[in-house]
């Protein structure tokens, strides 16, 4: 078994078709396991009230709009030093999903932003990295949508990707010194009350249900991309005569 | 080595000298967009006192910004660029040269200006002397991590916009940085800290950005 054999496009394409399935009705279980608890199971909020159970949306959809991104740099690190051009498919599939996941991220945190501070928005730190990210998903995918030439994309693109991972740390570190010295801490996201078990349970879930869904979406993407680009090749064209 | 990066920055800053209008169109474009915005607001000197350092360093961004998009097409579009990454120099001082030949022409004439627009902003002397450290330090990191936007758009079609989306967002340490060091000194807890980030910035920029951009341009060329 050696895992190079299913770096080939040729075959991830039917790895791939095996897997969808698996992912996606483990992403539809996990929701429904994760909204029941979410809805019924976790007690309601003593300051919070009903509001605050859009967080089982809304910290998976956050954690995943970043972890989405180091994803897609790390397949375009591997891309350009070993020139690799699944890696680069990778990349390209992932990305709408993580920029799906940021504005539903910066959505719902406005949802629960109005009833909780008052204010559909607030230049906090978090807030405004999170919408700095959503920048950085926007240039990367409007970069590859300018560039036709496939190889080209691939490698701009992915380097677009590392140059902002390796901002992003400072962004965020910036936008919270900026913050903290402009206005006083009206608002702490830092000192949470401590969460009930169930709550915690829930979100947990909720957080693999939206790992699953990621999978589950960017293979189905990947499996587009690889028949377009082999479009040329006798198995995709087999594959394209089928349906 | 250093003879080609010396070279690379006499030739461009040559060909700026013999094309005055380009120069001349930035530099008069940070004067408009500053010159707006109390249009925009107001003329109260406390609002337009309190808003100035941040009006200046966006004004200063998007000046540098739209002299960017041609910081390799010019040399692109005659074939001349090419030439110059296949030659047996090293691209990332080719890029270096340029990223440096682009803050000389279109960073440093922001200094002077500055000063000017931080008056009609109503910024008191110590202030304005912020503004200016905070621009020395901050405009190199325009020009480096443009270059990587440049790179990367090179001969596509809407490249200038496409440009602004990409390296904007990669702009905002910068700005808070360098504005902040001024409202630092206006509100009296002093610029220091702020003008050593932004120090660091720029270090990490001169030694990551030329590397990254010469990858882009090889890339861009391929």
């Amino acid at each position: 078994m050696n895992l190079y054999h299913f770096a080939s496009p040729s075959t991830f394409y039917h790895l791939a078709g095996k897997l969808i399935p698996w992912f996606a009705w483990g992403a539809g279980i996990l929701t429904l396991w994760g909204l029941y608890i979410g809805f019924f199971q976790a007690p309601t909020d003593f300051q919070q009230s009903e509001a605050y159970r859009i967080i089982f949306i809304h910290v998976p959809a956050a954690w995943m709009s970043m972890f989405i991104y180091l994803v897609m740099a790390f397949w375009g690190a591997i891309g350009l030093a070993f020139n690799t051009r699944l890696s680069f498919m990778m990349a390209r599939a992932l990305a709408p999903t993580g920029a799906m996941f940021t504005f539903v991220a910066l959505w719902t945190g406005a949802w629960w932003g109005k009833p909780m501070w008052g204010a559909w928005w607030v230049w906090d730190a978090r807030l405004t990295s999170e919408l700095i990210l959503l920048f950085l998903y926007v240039g990367i995918i409007a970069l590859w949508a300018a560039i036709d030439d496939i190889k080209r994309g691939d490698r701009a693109g992915s380097l677009l990707t590392l140059i902002g991972a390796i901002n992003v740390p400072i962004i965020y570190f910036s936008v919270k010194w900026w913050n903290t010295l402009h206005q006083g801490a009206s608002v702490s996201l830092t000192k949470a009350p401590s969460m009930a078990a169930i709550m915690l349970q829930g979100m947990l879930v909720m957080a693999f249900a939206a790992w699953f869904y990621t999978i589950a979406v960017a293979l189905v993407r990947v499996r587009r991309i690889i028949l377009e680009r082999e479009r040329h090749t006798d198995w995709a064209k087999a594959i394209l005569a089928e349906d | 080595m250093h003879r080609f990066l010396l070279a690379v920055l006499r030739r461009d800053l040559t060909l700026a000298a013999r094309r005055r209008g380009d120069w001349l169109i930035a530099q008069f474009f940070f004067v408009m967009v500053a010159s707006l915005f109390p249009l925009g607001v107001g003329p109260e000197p406390e609002m337009l006192a309190r808003i100035g350092p941040g009006v200046l360093w966006v004004a200063a961004t998007l000046a540098s910004l739209l002299s960017l998009s041609r910081l390799f097409a010019d040399d692109h579009q005659d074939g001349s660029l090419e030439h110059m990454v296949l030659s047996p120099e090293p691209t990332v001082l080719l890029v270096l040269g340029k990223a440096l030949a682009h803050w000389l022409i279109y960073g440093i004439p922001l200094l002077a200006i500055a000063p000017v627009l931080g008056i009609q902003f109503n910024l008191p002397a110590d202030a304005i002397l912020t503004l200016e450290i905070s621009l020395l330090l901050g405009t190199p990191i325009l020009s480096l991590l443009g270059s990587v936007g440049a790179a990367l758009t090179l001969g596509l079609r809407g490249g200038g916009v496409l440009l602004t989306l990409l390296i904007l967002p990669l702009y905002v340490p910068a700005l808070i940085f360098g504005a902040g060091a001024v409202d630092g000194v206006m509100s009296g807890t002093g610029a220091e800290a702020h003008l050593s980030l932004l120090g660091a910035f720029m270090v990490l920029s001169l030694i990551i950005a030329p590397w990254i951009a010469a990858s882009a341009l090889r890339v861009s060329l391929e």
